[in-house]
């Protein structure tokens, strides 16, 4: 089976999760929030919020609590830098191999 | 327009989780911000560059927003094709934004940016810096500092001040002209979003670190960012119809007058492990007499 | 002073030379948005189609553009979103595009562009050769080899239904100063008339927030899924396509100058052209004006006894291939006379002929004589000598130069 059938007659290309692989796989690290001191979990309502604006990999989510997608998540710790209560801490991906 | 801040900002986003761009990466940061500026209705045009990688590899990209891709040296014309053909065919709904590193703005694109600025072409055009041609691996750029070492200053460093794009496009007589810096997420949204409001051509400068380019960890991207304003190596500010002012970070160092050493920014970065302190000294001077002519036109000198 | 006739019906003749037959074709096909840089002998192109538009005779935008490379880009995206655009260079000015020739090819845009033959440096000259577009027959556009100012025009309205058709982007090319400014009776159709014509443009390019599409991403060796799983094309399959497009742009190309015929009475049906072929021995095979002088020439060594015929390439890409092989079966000797050289080889055209004859049963022999760089003139009767000197030698039994026979002083 060719590649004729996508139809396409240029590089027309669509949008699509994950174009660069699961790049959660790039991670030596992960970061964990520690709910107790993430202040949108603290006081239950929607606040800071800077681990989110400062993600570059738009892997946080604005709820609360907070989620990050680990199938996606580069492990960069740029969440962690910027948390204002340090609520975010980097973990070795090493404590979560079974 | 009515600040906006972490909470109010919107949720909605254009880039997709899992490209192919470094971890820490300044300019992914940057390029979220300024899409939801944009409500993605805009058209984006991009040259060559780490954006293209963003963007992704055909047939999937990781970007909602219609994107034309064009040689390296023709991002401006190829907004002003854009502009020129959606007004063709009665489009008026959407906003033609060119991206581009210092390299296709600075470099090799600056004749299709001079000429499409003197035309007074009608787009928005953002020039993401990271001081060097990143894309093939950090060589020197217009936009390199002097002192650093890049891949094709590997011993020597660069010999060079960089270049003020900033100031050739002032020179141009458009209408807009903005820093902004991806440590200041709201401040370029702000930006953006006010570039979005006027006409004509606006250019919009967004100085953007990279991890494996200058040399630092890609946690420290947001660090690395504030003290490029704090020494004011990076400077906030915009000039919106001839009239100057400073923003964000920049403006409250002006006010406090808290400029730091600028050795405080060098000494974090693996690309200036080879400055004398001849070269040290040049680049404070430097910095300083531009902090001055920046401060002057504020009205805080 | 209008040239075209909008008011009544019928067309008419005007004298007018190659580059006003150029913009009024451009014109005519209501081209939308036009970027052009000037260069010798283009330019007055340019300022024609800026008059039009000051005017308000042509409602387009004309986009001073500050280089060559910058006019195609702009022509690419307003393509790209759905305008009929058009553009017009020479020599050093098609060269400065080189990149986005090829670029346009491969997102398969209808850009039309006028090409006015110069002769490229080093060292500097402005006058005509085909030099400057025969080196850019590897981009993937199709070209035209008008050999008269009427064919200019015609082949400029014909661009537009060919290319929007195939979505490949189509050269129009013509040679400087013999053509672009010389003036020739010229029939002019009515507006109406090429309205008829041509379509409407509708691009295969989709440009919509509600359905981002990205264009020219980065593009790998292999075949890659796309996120629903369907497996899209390497880079090799893309332009597989855009190869397999222009080989079969022959019956389109045919097709519109069929009914360019039927609307207009001048048929462009046939890729190749020809004077007397019908019983010649000997074929004189040229592209362009100088196709129209070795037609003198023939005429002239028929009424010294040798059955010479010429054999016009109108359409150099796609090449027509078959059909300059089937032209030539009855020959004995081809005479090839090139306004060009693929330096280290010969004339372009020549080495196409030879490969086209290859295989096909022809037992046609070819000689190459390169002609008329950088304006060198050309006269019906060196082009009679040169045939009569390879006949001569080919009676004699004498190989043929190991590369093409250069006609000149040196």
């Amino acid at each position: 089976m060719g590649t004729r059938d996508c139809g396409h007659i240029c590089g027309e290309s669509s949008p699509g999760i994950g174009e660069g692989g699961k790049t959660g796989e790039w991670r030596n690290s992960r970061p964990v929030i520690d709910e107790e001191k993430c202040t949108p979990v603290r006081k239950n309502k929607p606040t800071c919020f800077l681990c989110w604006l400062f993600c570059p990999e738009v892997t946080i989510t604005k709820t609360v609590p907070l989620r990050i997608d680990l199938e996606y998540c580069k492990g960069c710790g740029i969440c962690a830098e910027v948390c204002p209560t340090r609520a975010i801490a980097m973990v070795d991906e090493e404590d979560f191999v079974s | 327009m009515s600040q906006v801040n972490a909470v109010s900002l919107t949720d909605k986003e254009y880039l997709l989780p899992g490209n192919r761009l470094c971890p820490g990466c300044a300019l992914s940061l940057a390029y979220r911000h300024i899409l939801k500026a944009l409500d993605g209705q805009a058209i984006v045009t991009v040259p060559a560059s780490c954006l293209t990688v963003l963007h992704g590899m055909y047939p999937v990209t990781s970007v909602t927003v219609p994107c034309v891709n064009t040689p390296f040296a023709s991002v401006a014309a190829s907004a002003t094709g854009l502009v020129a053909g959606l007004k063709a065919v009665g489009r008026k709904d959407l906003t033609v934004v060119a991206v581009a590193g210092d390299g296709g703005t600075h470099d090799i694109g600056i004749q299709a940016l001079s000429g499409a600025a003197e035309r007074r072409d009608d787009f928005i055009y953002i020039c993401y810096d990271n001081e060097g041609y990143m894309n093939t691996g950090n060589q020197r750029s217009g936009s390199s500092p002097l002192g650093a070492l890049t891949g094709t200053t590997p011993i020597l460093g660069k010999r060079q001040h960089q270049k003020d794009i900033v100031a050739i496009m002032e020179a141009h007589a458009v209408p807009y002209v903005a820093t902004a810096n991806a440590s200041y997420p709201l401040d370029l949204y702000q930006k953006v979003r006010k570039a979005r409001s006027m006409s004509g051509l606006r250019f919009i400068h967004v100085y953007t670190p990279c991890p494996p380019g200058w040399g630092f960890l890609f946690s420290d991207t947001i660090k690395i960012g504030e003290l490029a304003v704090q020494t004011g190596w990076s400077v906030l500010y915009e000039v919106e119809n001839g009239v100057f002012r400073l923003t964000a970070g920049s403006e409250a160092v002006a006010r406090k007058g808290n400029r730091a050493d600028l050795k405080e920014f060098l000494k974090t970065q693996g690309r200036f492990g080879n400055l004398s302190e001849e070269t040290i000294q040049e680049l404070q001077n430097w910095v300083a007499a531009r902090w001055q002519r920046y401060l002057a036109r504020a009205g805080l000198a | 002073m209008t040239e075209t006739n909008t008011a009544g019906r019928e067309p008419h003749d005007q004298m007018m030379d190659g580059n006003r037959a150029a913009a009024i074709g451009a014109k005519l096909c209501r081209v939308q948005v036009v970027a052009a840089y000037p260069i010798t002998p283009q330019t007055p192109v340019t300022e024609a189609l800026s008059e039009f538009v000051e005017r308000r005779e042509l409602p387009a935008q004309y986009i001073t553009v500050e280089s060559e490379h910058s006019a195609l880009a702009v022509c690419s995206s307003a393509s790209l979103v759905g305008a009929r655009t058009f553009t017009a260079t020479s020599a050093h000015g098609l060269a400065y595009m080189h990149e986005m020739l090829h670029w346009v090819a491969g997102t398969r845009l209808p850009v039309v562009l006028a090409c006015v033959n110069r002769a490229i440096g080093a060292p500097w000259n402005v006058l005509n050769d085909q030099q400057d577009s025969i080196s850019q027959r590897d981009t993937g556009w199709i070209q035209i080899y008008a050999r008269n100012n009427q064919e200019i025009l015609d082949s400029v309205i014909q661009a537009y239904r060919i290319a929007e058709q195939t979505y490949l982007p189509v050269m129009v090319c013509y040679d400087g100063y013999i053509l672009s400014h010389t003036e020739m009776p010229v029939e002019v159709p009515s507006q109406e008339a090429v309205d008829r014509y041509l379509p409407t443009y509708k691009p295969h390019t989709i440009l919509e927030p509600g359905n981002p599409k990205n264009y020219n991403l980065v593009t790998l060796a292999n075949p890659r899924e796309n996120a629903q799983g369907i497996l899209c094309h390497g880079y090799m399959e893309i332009r597989y396509l855009l190869q397999e497009a222009l080989q079969e742009s022959r019956g389109a190309i045919s097709t519109a100058g069929q009914e360019f015929g039927d609307l207009f009475g001048r048929s462009y049906a046939r890729l190749l052209w020809e004077h007397r072929m019908q019983d010649a021995d000997i074929a004189i095979v040229a592209m362009g004006s100088l196709a129209m002088e070795a037609t003198l020439a023939a005429d002239a060594l028929r009424s010294q006894g040798t059955r010479a015929g010429v054999l016009g390439i109108r359409v150099f890409r796609p090449f027509p291939g078959k059909d300059i092989a089937q032209a030539l079966r009855q020959c004995r000797l081809a005479v090839v006379f090139d306004k060009n050289i693929s330096y280290g080889n010969e004339g372009a055209t020549c080495n196409e002929i030879k490969a086209a004859l290859y295989g096909s049963g022809a037992s046609t022999a070819v000689r190459n004589f390169i002609v008329g760089l950088g304006g060198r003139d050309v006269k019906a009767r060196d082009l009679a000598d040169a045939v009569n000197r390879a006949l001569s030698s080919l009676d004699k039994g004498a190989p043929s130069h190991e590369y093409a026979e250069w006609i000149c002083e040196i």
